[in-house]
């Protein structure tokens, strides 16, 4: 096996350190998946209930959170790990590294996310809703019983499409020193004319992304009935 | 036109609502000033065109719209004077179902009937599942409990919500259309299950239609709506064999619209008088008519008839030509035998 990967990728001398690269995407993945997931989530219930026409509607409110996502997500992913240096300091005590990656990486993929459940949430009937009030139920009922379980499969969907958004922010992330795949394929692939490297790296986040995909689809397929 | 007041206990009952719509700093009204008494027990029909405010009028009742002005009493209860957990316990002893049946896509049959269980605070599992099984049984579901309504025909659909709507005992159903997205056959046993329901569990219901059919199946008194003015009410076999204001005889032509196109086709340059004769009851199983024609000696010729039943009532409709010297002792007679009787004008004809 491993003459085989020699042969195939002569210029890649270390397989154990993308073993350790895969690990490192792997857990700036995760643990930045979670937090989108915690922060985005309540985010996005507050986007849909505030929204023109919905159980709270307030305009202010909704307008100052619809204008801080969309800054959020208007800036490129690189630049806003730059700009947000000091504050990632802040909260972790470094720069660098998978610490160092997650506050960017939420900060950047939790609008994101928080768009995509709102838009999910939107696709509850109205009549679903309306059908809950005339039951009795209060407000936080209708967010807990009815909004969230019947758009469980797009909430599903829109946790894997953010997950594959993050797998290239980490990636990018690499450059600026967070480590992982990305940082492997910038720093030999690119800098050092190794391609092998490059070809290995971007084989390895196809796989992930496929992975990821497909894992989606088959929760969606199991849990988001309609 | 203000409802007549009602003896007896009135479980709904408007005063002077109205209700508008602001529309960029405009109020555009959609119920204009009304009164109305819904009794104890009885099938109440809302019957209007799509835009003359029947939805709005029913979702007062639970509040689901607010009026612009007025008083609502449900139970004596004065509605819009209630605080959120007050209207929240209001709500759940009103039921109500709808034309897209609005059920749960992500929950069994099950346990969207338990819903309003569980959302009224109830968690003990065996007391839902005995309850749900009862209101299975009552809709005739009982092999369809785990499955999800995707899995459902419409038919099955409006039973689950129906069995929704019971959940919590409510002393009013509200039916929003329906019966409106189902095939006629469906409508017949959906409605059959209503009025099995309002006999046997002594429910009040109130339904809006645009449909005169499902009215004279299964109400008991009728309001007709028209652009937001309650245009004539009163018991359905009154409004239904005498309409008076054009909506309704729209309505009721359009559930006969074989006696329409026959009483247009047929009264032209026809000797004598065009009279309608309204039978109920046991006055449509009695000779009258044949007795009273060779008494008087007058002849006649049939333009169109039926004989048909209003929820349990027969009733039968005949229109006439009579010719004769002594048509007017026998319309008299007729009259006495307990058969009402309308001169129709030509001109009333061909309304």
């Amino acid at each position: 096996m491993s003459a085989l990967l020699h042969n195939l990728f002569p210029q890649v001398d270390d397989w154990a350190e993308i073993g350790q690269a895969c690990i490192d995407t792997l857990l700036m993945l995760s643990g930045s998946l979670l937090l989108t997931v915690l922060i985005g989530l309540p985010l996005g219930v507050l986007l849909y209930l505030t929204g023109k026409g919905q159980l709270r509607e307030m305009p202010k409110l909704y307008g100052v959170l619809s204008l801080l996502v969309n800054v959020l997500r208007s800036i490129p992913f690189i630049i806003l790990m730059i700009v947000l240096m000091p504050v990632t300091y802040f909260l972790v005590g470094t720069k660098l590294g998978i610490r160092g990656a997650i506050p960017p990486l939420v900060i950047g993929a939790a609008p994101f996310f928080a768009r995509l459940v709102e838009t999910a949430l939107r696709e509850v009937g109205r009549g679903v809703i309306e059908a809950s009030q005339a039951m009795g139920a209060s407000g936080w009922q209708i967010v807990r019983h009815v909004l969230l379980p019947e758009a469980r499969g797009g909430i599903i969907a829109a946790i894997t499409v953010t997950a594959i958004a993050l797998v290239g922010y980490t990636a990018m992330g690499g450059a600026i020193g967070a480590g992982g795949l990305g940082d492997l394929a910038y720093r030999y692939g690119y800098l050092s004319y190794k391609s092998d490297y490059m070809l290995v790296t971007v084989a390895l986040l196809i796989v992930l992304v496929q992975l990821l995909q497909m894992l989606g689809d088959r929760i969606v397929a199991h849990y988001g009935r309609r | 036109m203000t409802g007549s007041p009602l003896p007896g206990s009135c479980v709904i009952r408007f005063v002077d609502v109205h209700k508008s719509y602001r529309v960029e700093r405009r109020d555009i009204p959609a119920l204009r000033p009304f009164s109305l008494a819904v009794a104890d027990g009885e099938v109440f029909g809302i019957i209007g065109h799509s835009g003359a405010g029947k939805s709005t009028l029913l979702r007062l009742i639970n509040l689901l719209e607010r009026p612009s002005g007025g008083r609502i009493e449900i139970d004596g209860v004065e509605m819009t004077a209630l605080d959120e957990p007050a209207l929240r316990a209001q709500r759940r002893r009103i039921g109500m179902i709808f034309q897209h049946f609005n059920l749960l896509a992500s929950q069994t049959v099950a346990d969207n009937i338990a819903f309003p269980l569980r959302l009224a605070g109830l968690d003990d599992a065996a007391a839902i599942h005995a309850r749900v099984a009862e209101l299975l049984a009552r809709v005739g579901l009982e092999e369809h409990a785990d499955k999800y309504p995707s899995q459902l025909s419409g038919g099955q659909k409006q039973r689950v919500g129906i069995a929704r709507a019971l959940a919590n005992r409510p002393s009013i159903l509200l039916c929003d259309e329906a019966t409106s997205a189902l095939d006629p056959q469906t409508t017949a046993s959906v409605l059959d299950l209503l009025a099995e329901i309002n006999r046997e569990l002594k429910l009040t219901i109130v339904l809006i239609t645009h449909e005169m059919d499902v009215v004279r199946r299964i109400c008991d008194r009728v309001a007709v709506l028209d652009a937001g003015v309650i245009v004539e009410s009163g018991a359905v076999v009154d409004v239904f064999l005498h309409p008076q204001h054009p909506t309704t005889r729209r309505f009721v032509q359009e559930a006969l619209p074989e006696e329409a196109s026959a009483e247009h086709a047929a009264h032209a340059g026809l000797p004598g008088r065009v009279v309608r004769l309204s039978f109920r009851g046991d006055a449509t199983w009695s000779p009258t008519l044949g007795k009273v024609v060779r008494e008087y000696g007058v002849d006649f010729n049939i333009l169109a008839g039926r004989i048909d039943r209003i929820k349990a009532l027969p009733y039968g409709q005949l229109t006439l030509v009579m010719d004769g010297v002594r048509v007017d002792a026998a319309l008299a007679a007729l009259r006495e035998g307990g058969i009402e009787v309308e001169e129709l004008s030509s001109q009333e004809l061909h309304r």
